[in-house]
């Protein structure tokens, strides 16, 4: 509870600063997870570790703005290497980033170790890169690593737009005569730069995390860039205060790992739940949908058996209805007892099953939708009247009432389907 | 001997990896690859808590089981939760491997495990863990043992396997056709990954396995368009690796394993510079065509 009075000036500094880290990484992930470039995000964060270690060597100090251009630049020259792979060598894409990745961070711990085993002055905390340590930054890492990510901020508010089209569509950007290579250049860079900052909070091996799941997550709740970038940045900014949350409370564990097991949450919460997009709310639309289907198919069959005596009126067994279509029989069941609770089929005096006034009214819309399609395909497409039935079995279930007035109207209020069957009409039963 | 000992160790690695490898990459499933290096993790830390100690047996079953399950989470990712393949990697190897560094930290002293050696393995303790037998026999380090027998497994499987592989890999529906299971050899090579991830893991870390599972083969495809071809420039390259890797540790001072993948970083820089067939510093012939 200490921890939330934020009384002590160095809880303060460290929980923002990777509330801040967090942010800037989620919102820059954003592009990187649009332009399908997640795992070249996780070679970058590698690739970052001998920059840090050479950017040591070189000047001896652990001065942040020091590392921080060595990682830059190796997160750069990682880049490089890997479109030089996929560009010039008949290696694909995932075999470049593997082995860009393995060989830079491989380079890097060869780097490390031989640093700490010279045991140099003031070498220790460089491991800390590895999986992040908030909780060890110092007062000039966070003002460093801060101003870095407020410098990310603006360059993103500044370029909206055209990193927006870049990363949706660069043939286009390119023909409306956007400079794409020249953004795709400072995209990339801001990417390096926010895992080069970012490796501070979780390290190196998990930044892939920091970077792309936010973004993932939010892509969950909407389908407009401006409110993922926001959801994105809140999920990084949640995952940054947690983070240095455990940072304060258990000062042996390293931070990174906490961080992404919040984000995981959070994108699994967002996979399951999210409307329209998630995982659930896909399969009851997609329960629904075969439930509409599977009622409507009934409704017809109820129609089609009545149809063979023009007497509606009467009641039929289920062993009726699967003579005439191949209905599953447990599904059968559960759609009767569906359309006995909606009130379209209900039970006579000798227990068999008939249809109810609006029930036969709802079986006439289908039947008709279905023989208007018939027709349609037949005489406007010019297809051979024995190959209309599948698609309309199909478009039945779809079409609106709208389509079906423009149906009616484009036909002239037909009589008859390509089957010679009487397409009916609201009317009274007969 | 010690240097031999090193050297042998870091072989069995590079060759077990390498002829996975050269299957992964020519799947384009480097990166399932790395994932799955990655997410074993858990696996193996619960593996010691569950059975306190270091049973081979248990903890490769237990391996082959996680790696199964990350390639099935990287699949339901893609297929049910429509989210887009790399993502879908990127998320569930840093949750799998974010819970494994939280399971090593919570049980620090019950597990003989720490976060360095996750990262870069403990090549260096090879000799130091002799393997002593009941009645005092010394058969030498263990670990020479457990990836020369990981290796021989591996082998084993790829040469028994060969024809499976190579024709789910180059011509899937061919396969279907006359009835072998992509399925069953996809699973197989992913269950041998996350074996030998596991196998290799104290020697090399997790992480440096990816190295010897891409690097080599990458110089190798570069090379040669034969798959038996690759598979045996792989092995040259992967030894090749192990021998010079071990020295350049010793003349910095650094990790073995990082050292090795350096190397195998040389020979893929080489291969990608000077290869005979599209070398980049070579000019490419072009093949002359006649009409008619």
């Amino acid at each position: 509870m200490e921890f939330f009075s934020f009384t002590d000036p160095n809880v303060r500094m460290v929980t923002l600063g990777s509330m801040l880290l967090g942010a800037s990484a989620a919102l820059v992930g954003c592009f990187t997870f649009l332009r399908q470039r997640a795992l070249v995000g996780d070679a970058i964060a590698h690739a970052v570790l001998p920059g840090v270690c050479i950017a040591f060597l070189v000047s001896g100090d652990k001065n942040p703005w020091v590392l921080l251009i060595g990682a830059v630049i190796a997160g750069w020259v990682s880049l490089i290497a890997m479109d030089f792979i996929t560009n010039r060598s008949k290696l694909k894409t995932d075999t470049a980033i593997g082995a860009v990745l393995s060989v830079f961070f491989g380079f890097g711990i060869l780097l490390l170790t031989a640093i700490q085993h010279s045991g140099a002055a003031n070498q220790a905390g460089l491991d800390k890169f590895l999986f992040g340590k908030a909780a060890s930054m110092n007062q000039q890492d966070i003002i460093t690593f801060s101003s870095v990510a407020c410098f990310l901020l603006l360059l993103i508010f500044a370029f909206f737009k055209a990193f927006k089209l870049v990363s949706f569509d660069p043939d286009f950007a390119r023909v409306i005569g956007l400079p794409v290579r020249v953004l795709e250049f400072l995209l990339s860079t801001i990417t390096v730069l926010a895992v080069a900052t970012g490796i501070q909070a979780v390290g190196v091996v998990l930044m892939a995390a920091l970077l792309i799941t936010p973004a993932a997550a939010a892509r969950f709740w909407t389908e407009r860039i401006q409110v993922m970038m926001l959801l994105a940045t809140f999920f990084g900014i949640a995952s940054g205060f947690f983070g240095s949350y455990v940072s304060y409370v258990a000062p042996s564990m390293p931070t990174g790992p906490w961080i992404v097991m919040l984000l995981s949450a959070i994108a699994l919460i967002s996979i399951l739940l999210a409307p329209r997009r998630g995982l659930l709310a896909r399969t009851r639309l997609q329960r629904n949908n075969a439930r509409k289907m599977r009622t409507e198919n009934i409704l017809k069959t109820f129609y089609a058996l009545g149809e063979s005596t023009t007497n509606w009126q009467q009641g039929f067994t289920t062993l009726a209805l699967q003579e005439k279509r191949a209905f599953q029989p447990a599904k059968l069941k559960r759609g009767i007892s569906h359309l006995r609770r909606k009130g379209l089929i209900e039970r006579n005096k000798e227990g068999l099953f008939q249809l109810t006034p609006s029930g036969f009214t709802e079986s006439q819309r289908v039947v008709r939708l279905h023989r208007l399609w018939e027709l349609y395909l037949s005489e406007r497409m010019n297809m051979a009247a024995d190959h209309v039935h599948n698609t309309a079995e199909a478009i039945e279930h779809i079409l609106t009432p709208e389509v079906e007035q423009a149906l009616l109207e484009e036909l002239g209020h037909p009589i008859q389907d390509p089957h010679q069957s009487i397409i009916p009409y609201q009317s009274k039963r007969k | 001997m010690e240097a031999f000992c090193f050297i042998l160790t870091g072989s069995f690695v590079a060759l077990s990896c390498g002829l996975l490898g050269v299957f992964l990459i020519l799947r384009k499933m480097a990166m399932v690859g790395d994932a799955i290096s990655h997410a074993v993790l858990p696996g193996i830390v619960l593996a010691y808590l569950v059975s306190e100690s270091r049973d081979t047996i248990p903890m490769l079953l237990g391996a082959a089981a996680v790696g199964v399950l990350t390639t099935l989470l990287i699949e339901w990712l893609y297929s049910k939760a429509r989210l887009q393949m790399d993502a879908s990697i990127g998320i569930t190897f840093t949750w799998l491997f974010a819970i494994g560094i939280i399971l090593i930290s919570l049980y620090t002293g019950q597990v003989d495990l720490d976060q360095d050696c996750v990262l870069y393995g403990e090549i260096a303790y090879v000799p130091l863990d002799l393997w002593i037998l009941p009645n005092g026999k010394m058969l030498g380090p263990g670990p020479v043992w457990i990836t020369g027998g990981g290796f021989l497994l591996i082998l084993g499987l790829v040469i028994f396997g060969f024809r499976g592989f190579e024709i789910t890999t180059f011509n899937p529906e061919y396969a279907a056709a006359i009835g072998i299971s992509t399925v069953f050899w996809h699973y197989l090579l992913m269950s041998a990954v996350s074996i030998t991830t596991v196998i290799s893991f104290e020697s090399v870390g997790a992480i440096l396995v990816v190295a010897f599972l891409i690097v080599p083969p990458a110089t190798a495809y570069l090379l040669t368009d034969k798959l038996q071809h690759m598979l045996w420039l792989t092995a040259l390259f992967g030894v090749l690796s192990a021998f010079f890797g071990y020295y350049l540790a010793v003349a910095i001072d650094g990790s073995i394993a990082g050292a090795m993948s350096v190397v195998a970083g040389i020979f893929l820089t080489l291969a990608l510079l000077l290869s005979p067939k599209g070398g980049v510093l070579r000019k490419q012939k072009i093949p002359s065509r006649t009409v008619g």
